[in-house]
């Protein structure tokens, strides 16, 4: 039905919108499209898997020592005191465990949810962070990023070692400074790096627990 | 023939700047320019659809019944944005995470769908995509000099290029408020010009 | 010689108001407000206010004088009383390039773009602290400590800072807050025009006296508040403060007495002018109250100034002999 308009060439006629060739023409075009968007998305569904990674990686990397292992594939889950589990990532060199990142979040954000990474090393000194993810206010609660990790006053919390009470702000009684007018953003921070701390810590009770066992069960096998 | 390519070309790049003269697909042009190439990197992608679509449909439009075109054409666009899409997230992640949700949205812009609709849909292929580029690149330019507009004055940067300390940007520029005023009085100064 | 005969149609009496006498009018009723914050905050609040008003009329002018290229009309007071008003609506300590950005935004987008004085659709002065408060939100919401024992501060850029009634109100910390007396007389923090209440009264009641303002939209807006933030105090008063604070805090009395009431941006009737009110109110309170800015007048009144030309539209005066 199709084949003869097409070739009458220059003089091309529209095709007239009776059911069949409207159900026709519309078909076609959506199984191209479709066959189309199949085939990009089996060529970009590598590539976007590998960026995915790749930032995580980044984060990772940005936040505890030099490590040669993969924390990405040997992530784990630990649970927080308030009930969550949060992700951490094992960093490891020479097989021996030199700091751990975790991926901490908190809903107490002045508006929506606040993505941290936080790293801690051995004995459970905070080593850096990497806030992923937020939609404080820009020019308040964004400087975060910056803010918690300037050496000014007591506004830094990197080389802290946290406490099982956590870290606060100086309004709360605490030792931290809070961003100029932004202390419910600083709370909100703070409170997603307590929260991987205490992942962190009981975490660190099963990863010792845990890597005990593996060096038994290396030392039976040899 | 040339000659009236190039003057498709730039009526679409001038005459009928869809920023600063129709005043078209105002959604993305508020939302994406914050910064300046967030706003060139929009107007590019949107360049890149407008330009395959228009050639797209004008190809298929004796093919496509008077009474289906607009759901041709919307599966057309929506095709093409996908594929933009796709290939941004998979070789240029920061800025697919900068651009967001305004990617697909582009498949919503009233300046693609109606160029399919007002030139594509009658005129040759090479014309029409001649059409895409000139209203793309117009698309492109307003864009971008908006984004540049608010980038300097919100951050005091130019392109991620530091002109003067971050501490004397007008925080308004980079926020929607900002995006409205900065546009206002872009649109004035283009009136003015043209008189 | 050829002005000195003319014939027009009636009324043919004038009443000898003019756009001036008004503004000046307005300008002595800010005095008080001014004296008490020259008090508490010493040289900053003459910088500050200075600073602004000489911007005001000078952006004015230029604008007027170059770009629009007509006759200025710097001489009404109007750019004159803009900067008032926008230096009474910040802090103390603003470094003078942000008064210069906020007097450019009040004077350039707030009144100029729309065609100088009369065509503005929303307050200038307030045009000027919002873009302010959204562009430079640190610097907006730092405010100087007043310390009431050590009288007339002569520092400018003062490091020690505090937070204001209402920011301790949104952190809910009910329990720091100053006392009553000190909210009335102006012993606390904010920005400089609005802290003493009796001062803003004073001038409320010069300018009902002169007849530049009807009572209307003032009385409108704090009854509104009270009533509003005193039905949240009843439901809950631990988290909710006590109507009188509500009152006394923040920008709510300057906003009302002398912002609201601008002639341009308000209703012109009496019932259009009580809707306006009301709506002010409400929209203060409820930012206040559940809003994530602590304060809410400025938006409130730009939000109700983009409405007035409706409530003009729809409540409209009779025709004399009508009903």
């Amino acid at each position: 039905m199709l084949n003869p308009i097409i070739l009458e060439g220059s003089k091309m006629e529209k095709l007239k919108s009776t059911l069949p060739n409207m159900l026709l023409s519309l078909t076609v075009i959506c199984i191209v499209a479709s066959a189309v968007l199949a085939s990009v998305n089996q060529l970009t569904a590598g590539p976007i898997a590998a960026s995915k990674a790749a930032s995580l990686e980044a984060a990772v990397k940005e936040v505890v020592p030099e490590f040669d292992n993969k924390p990405t594939e040997e992530a784990y889950m630990a649970a927080t005191s308030d009930g969550d589990s949060l992700k951490i990532y094992p960093a490891k060199k020479d097989g021996e465990l030199v700091g751990v990142a975790v991926e901490s979040s908190t809903q107490k954000g002045f508006s929506g949810e606040i993505k941290v990474v936080v790293g801690f090393d051995v004995e459970g000194k905070l080593l850096n962070y990497s806030v992923q993810q937020h939609s404080e206010t820009p020019g308040l609660g964004s400087k975060m990023q910056e803010w918690f990790r300037t050496d000014k006053n007591n506004q830094s919390v990197i080389g802290r070692t946290l406490t099982a009470d956590g870290l606060k702000v100086t309004k709360d009684g605490g030792d931290v400074d809070a961003i100029t007018a932004a202390t419910i953003s600083s709370r909100a921070f703070l409170d997603a790096i307590n929260r991987a701390y205490s992942a962190y810590k009981s975490a660190d009770m099963i990863s010792a627990a845990t890597s005990n066992n593996n060096e038994k069960g290396g030392n039976d096998h040899e | 023939m040339n000659n009236n390519l190039i003057k498709v070309f730039l009526n679409g790049l001038i005459k009928e700047n869809p920023t600063f003269v129709l005043l078209l697909g105002m959604c993305p042009t508020l939302g994406t320019t914050s910064s300046a190439l967030n706003g060139m990197s929009m107007g590019l992608a949107t360049m890149f659809v407008l330009i395959c679509s228009n050639a797209a449909i004008s190809a298929l439009k004796n093919l496509i019944p008077d009474m289906v075109r607009i759901p041709c054409f919307i599966v057309v666009i929506a095709t093409f944005v996908t594929v933009v899409q796709m290939a941004m997230e998979a070789y240029v992640p920061a800025l697919y995470a900068s651009l967001g949700l305004f990617i697909p949205l582009i498949v919503v812009n009233c300046i693609v769908l109606g160029r399919a609709e007002a030139f594509a849909a009658k005129n040759s292929v090479i014309s029409s995509a001649f059409d895409g580029l000139g209203i793309g690149l117009g698309f492109t330019l307003g864009l971008t000099c908006l984004g540049a507009v608010r980038e300097l004055l919100g951050t005091g940067k130019l392109f991620g290029l530091t002109l003067m300390p971050d501490s004397y940007g007008s925080l308004v520029f980079v926020l929607a408020p900002g995006g409205f005023i900065a546009l206002g009085y872009l649109i004035a100064i283009v009136n003015k010009m043209k008189k | 010689m050829e002005n000195s005969l003319y014939i027009s149609p009636s009324p043919h009496i004038h009443g000898g108001d003019s756009i001036s006498k008004n503004m000046y009018g307005v300008l002595i009723a800010l005095v008080p407000a001014f004296l008490v914050s020259l008090y508490f905050f010493g040289l900053g609040a003459l910088i500050v206010t200075a600073t602004s008003v000489v911007a005001c009329v000078l952006f004015e002018y230029l604008i007027q004088k170059f770009l629009m290229k007509k006759e200025p009309t710097i001489c009404d007071g109007s750019a004159a009383l803009t900067g008032v008003l926008l230096a009474f609506n910040l802090p103390s300590n603003l470094p003078i390039w942000i008064i210069l950005i906020g007097a450019l935004a009040a004077i350039g987008i707030g009144k100029m773009s729309f065609g100088g004085l009369g065509n503005n659709i929303f307050n200038p002065a307030l045009v000027g602290r919002v873009f302010l408060l959204i562009s430079f939100p640190a610097q907006m919401t730092t405010w100087p400590l007043v310390d009431a024992l050590n009288a007339f501060p002569m520092t400018y850029t003062d490091a020690e800072t505090g937070a204001t009634v209402l920011s301790l109100m949104n952190e809910g910390a009910l329990t720091q807050l100053p006392s009553y007396t000190d909210m009335f007389l102006g012993c606390k923090g904010g920005s400089l025009g609005e802290v003493s209440a009796i001062a803003l009264l004073l001038g409320f009641a010069f300018m009902l006296w002169k007849k530049i303002i009807t009572w209307h939209i003032p009385v409108a807006v704090i009854v509104t508040v009270f009533v509003f933030t005193g039905i949240m105090h009843l439901v809950n008063p631990a988290q909710y403060a006590s109507p009188l604070i509500h009152i006394l805090s923040g920008g709510l009395l300057l906003g009302a007495i002398f912002m609201a009431t601008d002639y341009v941006t308000s209703p012109m009737t009496k019932n259009g002018m009580l809707i306006y009110g009301v709506g002010i109110g409400l929209l203060t309170s409820i930012i206040r109250l559940f809003g994530s800015y602590p304060e809410g007048m400025s938006f409130a009144i730009l939000i109700m100034n983009a409405l007035t030309p409706l409530i003009n539209t729809y409540v409209k005066p009779n025709h004399f002999g009508g009903k």
